[in-house]
Formats: C-alpha cells, sequence, structure tokens
C-alpha cells in the first residue's frame, strides 16, 4: 500500500508535471533547432515569438468568449490556435524579408544574425507590451481535471491523490499530434525531404535544384505554428505574462543542444531530458521517501536537492556538460 | 576625435541640456549620472566585442555581481549574525570550490576512461552534499537572526567608495570561471552559456537571503566618499549662507551639487578608463587583439594564444562591467535585485555598443549617453507626449491602455534603431578606424 502511494506520489508530483512540462519545451526546442538547420543561427527572439504567438491566441479566445463560441470541455484556445498560427505566419515571413533575408543574401556570420534576432526580440516584446499589456492573464477555460485528486482518492482508497489536470491531457495530445505531423512532413513529403537535406549540406541542397528562398519560407510558417503551439500550451499550464516567455529561452535552448542542434527526434528527447532533471532536482522529496522507507529512517528534512529558484542551474548544467563533453548532442553522433 | 565625433557629442549634449531647459534640470543630471554609468557599462562590452569578438550575454549577471560587493563591503556589519554561522558558511563555500576544483584536477591529470568518469562524479556529488551539509545550517542560523532587518551576513561597513573596485574584481572572477567553461564553444554557444550564468547570478541574489536579503532589498548602503547627504547639506550653516550670498534655493542647490559631485566623479572613472583603453588599443596588444579578431587562424599561425587572449579580455571587460554596477548601487544606496533584467542591462548595453559603434571606445561612449538618454527620457516624458497624442481621443479603456503602455513604446524605438544600425550603418555612428 505504502509503495502505491509513494508510486502515486511520484507520479503526481514528479512524472506527469515533467511530462507535460518536457511536451511544451520539446515543441519549443523544435522551433529553434528547424531555425538552426535551415536557417543556421540561434534565435534569441524566440521566446518572444512564442509570447507573440501566445498572445494573438488570448485575443482571438476573447473573441470567441465575447461571441459566445466554445468547444467545452476543450479550452477556447484551441479553436484560436490556427487563427494564430497565420496572424505569427504573416509576422515572421515579414521579419525574414525586412531583415533577415539581407544577411542571408550577404551570408553574414551567425553572430551577427544572433545579434540582429536580439533585435528583433526587443520589437517583438514592444509590440506584445504595446498590445495586451504587461500583466498576468490567464485563458484557461474548459474542464479543470480529467481527474481529479478527490475522485481518485475515492476510487482507489489511497492516501495520495493523482490529479490529471485538463491543461495536461491538453498539452499531451496537441504535443503528440504536432511531433507527429511534423515528423511525418519532414520523412514523407517533398518540401520536408528537402528542408532535410537543405539542413544536411545546402550547397548540395541548391545544386539539385532546391529553391532556397521556398525551403525559407516554409520553415518560418512551421516555427511559426510551433512556436504559437508551445507557447499557447504553456500558457494554458501555467500562466501567460510577456516577460516569462523570454526566460523560457534557456530551458528550449539547453533541450535543443542537448540533442544535438539541428536534429528534430534530438530536440523533442532533449525537451524530455531538461524536464525531467529540472523537476527532479528541484522536488521535495520527502514524501515519497518517506513512504518507501521504514519509519524510523523517515527523513526529517525536505530531500530537496535544489531550491525551485534554480531551476534555470539545472537547464544550465545539463547546456554546459553536454556543450563540453557531448559537442554535437546526444543523438547526433559521428557528424 | 574627428570633427564628425564632436557634432554627435554637440548633439547628444543638447538633448541634455534641452531636458534641463524644458523638463528640469534635476531629471536631466539624473540621466547624465545613468548614462555616464551605461558609458561605462558599454566601454567593458565594447572591449569583450569590440576588440575580441566575443558576444557575452550576460552583461546584467556582472552588473549584479558588482553591487552585491558594495553589500558585502559597504553593508552594516551584522556581528551577531556573522557570530551565528559566519565562518561555518565561508567554510562551506570553501569546501564547495575545493570539491570542485578536486573535480577539475581529477579530469585533468586521470587517464581517460571509466576510472574517470567515476572519480569525477564521486568527488562531485560528494562534494555536494558535504557543501551542503555544512552551508544549509550555517545559513539558517544567519538567516534567523532578526529577520524582519537583518536576516543577512552583513558587510564591512566600509565606504563604499571602496567596493568598485571589489565589485570589477568579484564580475572578473565569475568571468574567469564562465570564460574556461564556455570560451571554447561556438560563438553563439558562448551566448547561450553566458545568458545561463547570468540568470543563476541573479537567481542566486534574489534567493540566498544571507547575503542581501533577497527581494527584501538592503536599503542604507552608505554613499561613496566624498559625496555629502542633502540633508546634512541643508543643515550646514556655511552653506545655507553661501546659498543666501548668491540667492540660492538651499534644497535645490543641494540636491543639483551632489547631483554633480556624482557626475565629476563618474566622468573621473570614464576619462581614466578611456584614456587606458585608447592607449591599450594603439599599443602591441591592441593591435594583437584586434588581429584575433579579424582573422583567428592566421593570429593563431602567428604563435598567439587565441585562447588566453580571449580569457583575458574577456575578464578585462567584465570586471570594468563589474566596477560599474558597483558604482551603481553604491549611488542608488540600495540593492534591488528585481532590477537586474536582460533586457535593462544587457541587451539594452548591446544596442549602446553597436549604435555608438564597435570597436570604437568614443562610439561607446557616444552610445551610452545617446540610449541611455532615450531610455530614460521615455520614463519621465512619456506618459506626457502619449496623454497629448491622444488628447483627441475620448476618455475610455483604449486611452488609458495607451496611456499605459506608452513606456513600453521605448523597446520598440530601440528594437527598430539597433536593426536599422545594424543594416545600413553596421559600424555605428562612430566607426572604428
Amino acid at each position: 500500500m505504502d509503495l502505491l502511494n509513494a508510486l502515486v506520489a511520484f507520479l503526481n508530483f514528479v512524472f506527469i508535471p515533467a511530462a507535460s512540462y518536457g511536451a511544451q519545451l520539446a515543441v519549443g526546442a523544435l522551433g529553434v533547432t528547424l531555425i538552426f538547420g535551415i536557417l543556421r543561427f540561434s534565435n534569441f527572439a524566440w521566446g518572444d515569438t512564442m509570447a507573440f504567438g501566445t498572445m494573438v491566441v488570448i485575443l482571438f479566445t476573447w473573441l470567441f468568449q465575447s461571441l459566445g463560441v466554445s468547444i467545452a470541455p476543450l479550452p477556447t484556445a484551441l479553436l484560436a490556435l490556427p487563427f494564430s498560427i497565420v496572424v505569427t505566419s504573416v509576422l515572421l515571413l515579414g521579419t525574414d524579408q525586412v531583415v533577415y533575408r539581407f544577411y542571408r543574401k550577404q551570408r553574414a556570420k551567425p553572430i551577427i544574425l544572433v545579434i540582429v534576432s536580439a533585435g528583433v526580440m526587443f520589437v517583438m516584446n514592444g509590440l506584445v507590451r504595446i498590445i495586451i499589456g504587461t500583466e498576468e492573464q490567464n485563458f484557461a477555460d474548459g474542464g479543470r481535471f480529467l481527474i481529479s485528486a478527490g475522485d481518485f482518492k475515492a476510487w482507489t482508497g489511497l492516501a495520495e491523490g493523482l490529479a490529471i489536470k485538463g491543461t495536461t491531457a491538453v498539452t499531451m495530445v496537441t504535443a503528440l499530434l504536432t511531433m507527429v505531423a511534423l515528423f511525418w512532413f519532414l520523412q514523407k513529403t517533398r518540401t520536408g525531404k528537402s528542408m532535410r537535406a537543405f539542413s544536411d549540406n545546402e550547397d548540395l541542397a541548391l545544386l539539385s535544384g532546391i529553391n532556397p528562398d521556398r525551403v525559407v519560407q516554409v520553415t518560418w510558417v512551421i516555427a511559426a505554428a510551433l512556436a504559437v503551439i508551445a507557447g499557447t500550451l504553456y500558457g494554458l499550464d501555467k500562466s501567460f505574462r510577456p516577460f516569462i516567455y523570454f526566460s523560457l529561452l534557456l530551458p528550449i535552448f539547453a533541450a535543443a543542444v542537448v540533442g544535438g542542434l539541428g536534429s528534430p527526434m534530438g530536440a523533442v528527447a532533449g525537451g524530455f531530458v531538461v524536464a525531467f532533471s529540472e523537476i527532479v532536482v528541484t522536488y521535495a522529496w520527502k514524501k515519497v521517501i518517506t513512504y518507501v522507507v521504514p519509519q524510523s529512517w523517515a527523513p526529517d528534512s525536505l530531500m530537496q536537492l535544489l531550491s525551485t529558484d534554480y531551476k534555470f542551474a539545472v537547464s544550465f548544467s545539463i547546456l554546459i556538460i553536454v556543450l563540453l563533453f557531448m559537442p554535437n548532442g546526444l543523438f547526433n553522433k559521428g557528424k | 576625435m574627428n570633427t564628425r565625433a564632436i557634432y554627435l557629442f554637440a548633439g547628444v549634449g543638447m538633448l541634455y541640456v534641452l531636458t534641463g531647459v524644458l523638463l528640469s534640470w534635476n531629471v536631466s543630471l539624473n540621466i547624465l549620472i545613468l548614462g555616464l554609468l551605461s558609458a561605462i557599462m558599454a566601454l567593458g562590452v565594447n572591449m569583450q566585442w569590440g576588440y575580441a569578438g566575443l558576444f557575452s550575454t550576460g552583461i546584467v549577471g556582472s552588473i549584479a555581481l558588482g553591487g552585491l560587493a558594495v553589500v558585502f563591503v559597504s553593508g552594516n556589519p551584522v556581528p551577531e549574525a556573522f557570530a551565528a554561522g559566519g565562518w561555518q558558511a565561508i567554510f562551506g563555500l570553501v569546501v564547495a570550490v575545493a570539491g570542485i576544483a578536486a573535480a577539475v584536477a581529477a579530469w585533468t591529470y586521470m587517464a581517460p576512461g571509466r576510472l574517470r568518469n567515476l572519480v569525477v562524479a564521486a568527488i562531485l556529488i560528494g562534494g555536494f552534499f558535504l557543501y551542503r551539509g555544512i552551508f544549509d545550517p550555517a545559513v539558517e542560523r544567519i538567516e534567523a537572526f532578526d529577520p524582519a532587518t537583518h536576516g543577512n551576513v552583513g558587510g564591512f561597513g566600509l565606504n563604499s567608495i571602496w567596493a568598485w573596485p571589489v565589485g570589477g574584481l568579484f564580475a572578473a572572477v565569475a568571468a574567469w570561471a564562465i570564460g574556461k567553461i564556455a570560451l571554447g564553444l561556438r560563438e553563439d554557444y558562448l551566448a547561450i552559456a553566458t545568458l545561463g550564468i547570468a540568470e543563476i547570478v541573479i537567481t542566486a541574489i534574489k534567493s540566498e537571503d544571507w547575503m542581501s536579503r533577497g527581494v527584501k532589498n538592503l536599503v542604507g548602503l552608505p554613499r561613496p566618499w566624498p559625496v555629502p547627504y542633502e540633508v546634512d547639506m541643508q543643515a550646514d550653516p556655511g552653506f545655507l549662507a553661501f546659498c543666501t550670498n548668491w540667492g540660492l534655493n538651499p534644497i535645490t542647490t543641494s540636491t543639483l551639487s551632489v547631483k554633480g559631485i556624482y557626475i565629476v566623479m563618474f566622468a573621473i572613472v570614464l576619462g581614466v578608463l578611456i584614456w587606458l583603453l585608447q592607449r591599450a588599443l594603439n599599443s602591441p596588444w591592441g593591435r594583437m587583439m584586434r588581429a584575433i579578431r579579424d582573422n583567428e587562424v592566421s593570429a593563431a599561425a602567428m604563435g598567439k594564444d587565441v585562447k588566453r587572449q580571449h580569457l583575458i579580455i574577456f575578464i578585462l571587460g567584465a570586471a570594468v562591467v563589474g566596477m560599474s554596477g558597483a558604482m551603481y548601487v553604491s549611488m542608488l544606496g540600495q540593492l534591488v535585485p528585481g532590477e537586474y533584467t536582460p533586457l535593462r542591462f544587457t541587451f539594452l548595453i548591446w544596442i549602446m555598443v553597436i549604435v555608438g559603434g564597435s570597436g570604437n571606445n568614443w562610439g561607446s561612449v557616444l552610445g551610452g549617453l545617446l540610449v541611455g538618454w532615450l531610455w530614460l527620457i521615455v520614463d519621465n516624458a512619456g506618459p506626457l507626449i502619449m496623454s497629448a497624442a491622444t488628447a483627441g481621443l475620448a476618455d475610455g479603456a483604449l486611452k488609458s491602455h495607451l496611456v499605459d503602455v506608452a513606456p513600453q513604446l521605448r523597446l520598440l524605438t530601440l528594437g527598430v534603431a539597433l536593426l536599422l544600425v545594424l543594416r545600413f550603418s553596421p559600424r555605428g555612428l562612430l566607426p572604428e578606424k
């Protein structure tokens, strides 16, 4: 019984939150890795792209709510996703035309593009703050819980409850669908194959008649979709604040680097690696351990390796360890 | 300095004069103080980027570490708290550093293989628990002492001008550590890694209450020598007699003269730095740095130790930035960790360097004064201008929203400014010769 309780507590406080956060990071890291693979720079504006996309989702959610359109028990934000993807794609394609294209034609060094993307970050951040303000926005409507802790306890008679939030379920299913769609696109369609070819060897791809402008445009559209989805899932799960998205940059970069920049499969794995390490290291294990060990051994302290304030230190350490010892990432051997 | 530079500096000077005449001299001098500080920060960043081509996004970390130095050097001593756990906390930190050093030594001197991995992992994990075991109880006791007003370990209570070099030292040590780790990496990895280090430094300052009371803010840090307090000046009969003699308002005169003293002090620091940097830039060392920046491979082929030189310039740049961070906190008289955001203290400084002209020290100063003015004037004049611009609109949600978000316009404006400079004048307002 105690072992079961320990397992349920572990699932409830570690596994499910980590899986949900990992899925959000994975979708975000896919965008970073795709931009890195095709456009060959680390996009510092990525966090604010996500914030912009999420903001548009929130605006459409408000519109639908005022019109009385609802897809309960699913959150209205899901309905708003496609509209936001269109708007964000237009923004990213416009940015590419006005800003990035010039440096691409010049074949500027990647670091110049990084600095340029910091400029884009300022502009996007300003846009978001001007349009929606700086306050926190909570836009998660729809069902609160798939399984609530109380119900679970009543069914099973265990002391520990297992809660699955509606947003967790939405995150997992949406992220899975997104990844399946993306991998299908990259593996099976002509455009997807040309993107992979372009990423592997630009010159060879150009020689074989791939149109680079088209590849770049498709990349931005997909990146927009990923930014909107990742940002919205995160915002539904936690909440939306314009400046919080900037700080997501670090775990997302860490996820992309862990998997090997430019490798989509690696980005997904990296997202989960970062999320699980973060939560395992910052979770207070006292509860779980008390169930497992005999009573006299029960710990007094919280059994927490690092306080939750330091969660960024975890992503950072993973990033540094991977960069120093496996510079090509965990899943990019021999490249 | 050529004619172009003189015109540009005169133009920026006019901005400050106009602010003084139209708004108030207090505001103008305030902005000038922060502009001078920004110029020093920009000089430090320019050393890293302009001399060596290193793109670091951890500027805010150096600035915050400099501020932390003021807390330790000039904070009021709290002997009870220190007696409760000060030495033990220091010992804990020494253990942590020794553990990391032992792990690095094991990694360097042992033959590669499974044994080495196991030993290094064992040292790190064992060291971590040992450190926590020593450090945590000490911190608990320090924070337990009078948490409403203290709860921190206290400082040396020295004059805060001593904190300036110490701030530089703090930032330099941190830069040495991060440089050792990250300088060998590709340039955009360096950017990501430094972003992470800065984030950790800020988190530590926010949540380690024993150092600086974290987000509860540490107030009441003394001013640097020789800056007087306005209240003391106004109580000084000699000063009052001077004011009546010249027909001046004692309150305005005292606030303006305090600001004037800060401006002179900061300007002296800036002047000395520029002099040193110009000499360095035109010395064989400066030529070597530029050679490395422009072509690492050929510089290495000429026998220059590229990695070592990168590390040196990275540390020196961070030290300059850290010193300015200490100057900033000693002037404010308090450490407010919430203020240290990457947008304000990393990317804004970058905009100053690039708009001013990377590689040119005078350009960084110009960028600091100009962009600093732009950023801060919005605080004071932004709502006024937005109210004027929206005067025609009917009162309502839209109007109040527009007035509320007026300060955010500066993000947009500065982002656009950076993009325009990068596109049309990538070498900045004052290009490197």
